[in-house]
């Protein structure tokens, strides 16, 4: 039975999928690296993505355009990041705390719109996939990287992108330097607090796409409580990844792969008890948080609020 | 000087600045009272005052940092507004804050291009900036690698980033705010060359201390500020340490307090070839072997980063030996617990006494029984006896005047000297058979340094065997009976205080034994 993995046939699905299936994770990862880079821990993402995921799903539903959906998801995390960063930066709130109360605003209001307009499960027709010429016809290669959905080559799009501005950009070097040492910057002119507004909804706004990309291009439908924890992992990812674009890259890929493997686990009917499969990314998740943490460093100003001393 | 009006980096040097009846109220607090200061172009002029005198207030309202309630600001003779500091940027003012404003995990150009515009708009031009660095550091012969990161570089080699930083933003004044605190000696004097030079070329600087040698070998003039008034103004020439002393305390000080006689008694701390590691996993003590009697204080002397830290750490149980004993009153404590130790009456005032000396957010009662909260003194099966901790407290608040406004009042909230006080009342207090003091009087001002060192001497003459850990030689010299030199992670010496001159001290101190010929 287990043999039935090692097929060329499979393991090109499984690769297939996985490159797929790591679309949300680094939407929503690269916009937490921003956050965090800034000083600003978001937990706030399942819930923004479970916001954002029904918001898309349900433009698209009742006009018909995909984009428009994308845009009200755009739209949805922008809202949310902006009462984020005015909570953190303004109030000086407890981060870790006021984003558990972000998952569950988005994780109730998802619930219940989705409860009052639409009711019953409902799909449409997502972003289909788009077979880049001559490159999609190589054997094995074209189906894992060049036959898939525009969100999806969006999201790995986002990575050198994500990786130049933080690098090589005034703007990076602004949210480095605000994460590490907010005094520093602010001695400098540097608004910390329009750099950390900045962050945030630019990390809300990925993470409404993070959503639609599940409910309008991976899934194509939209349920309560649909993320089920993948929010959280793409804030996890981010430690993985050490707070750069390209390690977030190998967190997520290496998440959505055993994903992957545990779906076709699954579908292959192999006897492994599904519970046990289901639970495979969550275990990684623990485990790789345990081995790495402990060696890079965070930003240093990471969930501390600034306030200049007086 | 020269004749030019135009500095080496290419700025146009400022003649003068003058305050002008600076007056600035915190709520409760008179910071600034109706305060006159300039300086001018090509001297230092140092700021003098003990911690809460008003000096960084004052320079704070020149930096536009804060506002002023009263007075005016004259740029070479014209009135200013300097309403933040980017404001005191534009018109030449920078300052190099005591703690440095630098991001560790960015390069040294990334933090001088930090916050300015780019020639290449939204990217950033580090090469170019890295340019002018290099520039900027060859005026003044200054080693400066503008792609090394900031956390790489030593504390001196911050502080030049920092000078750096802010010549790049065309400053012709620079305040500089208690510069040599964090230095070594040897970095202080490759720090004052800098300083010498600046002079020269037409800089004007403003030194703050509250370290009088430093003022006196440094400064063309001085002056001095006492609870936000000033005392005066005077060239440096005509005045001398002892005079600055008293301006600044308001009172006679006795900078060599009487150490009296004290009969030496039994060994009561003793190490054995104590061996350790350091935080870099290399060895942070080697072979040393050391003893100190009752009613002897032992002086450490050494150049800071060479076993100090470990040393203390060693004995007082923070921190594991490799090989070695430690012995506490003929017993062998080596390995015990710090709770083990504090049970056989050994007290630890250490080096970073925010960190590791006191809870900032705890109360001042709370920090006052830190160390024996759990004795039946404080506490009965498991609950604090608060009337007990509370009379105790207020005891020891008023034994070691110490000035906080209740023993409510947060430890964070207070000043270093009081909240060394406040470690200095537990550690002591207890009557300790042995006492390690580790640089008691960093950072502290006049007043509260010769305080403590009055409390370590009367230890002494109870019989405690007191360590005093020290970088200030003149402390060393005014406090022990003996003097030991650390280098390296090794006792090079121990000589008694009669023979422990600066010369010889100051070889040892760089790992050279007088008897051998210092290598050419």
């Amino acid at each position: 039975m287990i043999s039935e993995l090692f097929t060329v046939t499979v393991l090109i699905g499984i690769l297939a999928s996985g490159i797929r299936l790591a679309t949300p994770y680094l939407y929503a990862s690269i916009g937490e690296t921003f956050g965090q880079r800034s000083g600003v821990l978001n937990l706030g993402v399942e819930g923004q993505m479970l916001l954002g995921a029904f918001a898309a799903f349900y433009v698209a539903l009742t006009t018909g355009s995909l984009w428009l959906g994308i845009l009200a998801a755009m739209i949805v995390g922008a809202l949310m990041g902006l009462i984020m960063a005015f909570v953190t930066v303004n109030l000086h709130a407890q981060q870790g705390i006021s984003g558990i109360g972000f998952y569950l605003f988005g994780l109730g209001l998802s619930d219940l719109l989705f409860q009052k307009l639409m009711g019953t499960v409902e799909t449409v027709k997502g972003f289909p996939p788009i077979k880049i010429p001559w490159f999609s016809s190589i054997p094995g290669v074209g189906e894992i990287f060049f036959s898939q959905n525009i969100l999806v080559y969006g999201a790995y799009l986002l990575v050198p992108l994500a990786w130049f501005v933080l690098n090589k950009t005034t703007l990076g070097l602004k949210i480095r330097s605000v994460g590490e040492n907010p005094d520093a910057a602010d001695s400098l002119g540097v608004s910390v607090a329009r750099i950390r507004y900045f962050t945030i909804i630019l990390g809300g706004t990925l993470s409404g796409i993070a959503g639609a990309s599940l409910s309008i291009a991976l899934l194509n439908v939209f349920q309560q409580n649909m993320t089920s924890g993948l929010g959280f992992i793409a804030v996890a990812l981010v430690y993985f990844g050490a707070w750069r674009p390209w390690g977030v890259l190998g967190g997520a890929l290496l998440f959505s792969m055993v994903n992957s493997l545990q779906l076709w686990i699954q579908v292959l009917g192999i006897p492994i008890p599904s519970e046990i499969a289901v639970m495979m990314p969550y275990v990684l998740t623990i485990l790789v948080l345990v081995i790495t943490v402990s060696r890079v460093r965070a930003p240093s100003a990471l969930t501390k609020p600034f306030e200049r001393e007086d | 000087m020269t004749d030019s009006n135009k500095l080496p980096s290419g700025q146009t040097r400022i003649d003068s600045i003058e305050m002008r009846g600076i007056t600035k109220r915190f709520p409760g607090v008179l910071a600034s009272d109706h305060v006159d200061f300039d300086v001018k172009s090509g001297e230092v002029h140092a700021l003098l005052g003990e911690n809460g005198a008003g000096k960084s207030t004052l320079m704070k309202i020149l930096y536009g940092m804060y506002h002023p309630d009263e007075g005016q600001i004259l740029l070479n003779g014209k009135p200013v507004s300097i309403a933040s500091p980017t404001d005191a940027i534009n018109i030449g003012v920078g300052m190099i804050h005591q703690h440095f404003m630098l991001v560790p995990s960015l390069t040294v150009a990334e933090n001088v291009a930090l916050g300015l515009p780019s020639s290449r708009g939204p990217l950033t031009d580090l090469d170019r900036v890295s340019k002018r660095i290099v520039e900027l550091a060859n005026i003044y012969g200054l080693k400066i690698d503008p792609s090394a990161y900031v956390w790489q570089l030593s504390v001196g080699q911050q502080q030049r980033v920092e000078i750096i930083k802010a010549l790049y933003r065309g400053a012709a004044l620079l305040i500089l705010d208690e510069p040599t605190a964090v230095l070594t000696p040897q970095e202080v004097d490759e720090f004052f060359v800098i300083m010498h030079q600046m002079v020269k070329d037409g800089y004007a600087l403003i030194f703050i201390s509250h370290k009088l040698h430093e003022v006196v070998e440094i400064s063309n003039r001085v002056t001095v500020l006492r609870n936000g008034k000033k005392i005066g103004t005077r060239p440096t020439s005509e005045t001398t340490k002892q005079d600055l002393a008293n301006w600044m305390v308001g009172r006679d000080v006795d900078f060599a307090p009487d150490r009296g006689k004290v009969d030496i008694g039994e060994v009561r701390l003793k190490l054995e070839n104590v061996c350790c590691g350091n935080d870099l996993g290399t060895p942070g003590l080697r072979e040393v072997c050391l003893e100190i009697h009752s009613g002897e204080i032992l002086g450490v002397a050494g150049v800071s980063g060479n076993g100090q830290r470990e040393l203390a750490d060693t004995i007082a149980g923070l921190r594991k030996t490799t090989s070695g004993r430690v012995y506490l009153e003929g017993r062998d404590v080596t390995g015990l617990a710090p709770g083990d130790l504090t049970d056989r009456m050994l007290s630890y005032i250490p080096e970073e006494r925010m960190r590791d000396g006191m809870i900032k957010d705890f109360t001042v009662a709370e920090n006052m029984i830190l160390r024996e909260h759990h004795k039946h003194q404080f506490s009965r099966s498991g609950f604090l006896k608060l009337k007990d901790i509370s009379t105790h407290t207020d005891k020891l608040i008023a034994q070691f005047h110490v000035k906080t406004p209740s023993q409510e009042t947060l430890a964070k909230n207070l000043s270093g000297g009081n909240i060394q006080k406040i470690v200095l009342a537990r550690e002591i207090s207890r009557n300790p058979r042995a006492i390690i003091a580790a640089q008691p009087t960093r950072g502290l001002d006049i007043g509260a340094t010769e305080y403590v060192r009055e409390q370590l001497l009367d230890q002494r003459k109870r019989g405690a065997a007191v360590m005093l850990i020290s970088e200030d030689l003149d402390e060393i010299l005014a406090l022990s009976d003996r003097v030991a030199v650390i280098y390296e992670g090794r006792i090079m010496d121990i000589l008694p205080r009669q023979n422990a001159t600066r010369e010889r001290l100051g070889l040892l101190m760089a790992g050279v034994h007088p008897e051998e010929k210092a290598p050419a």
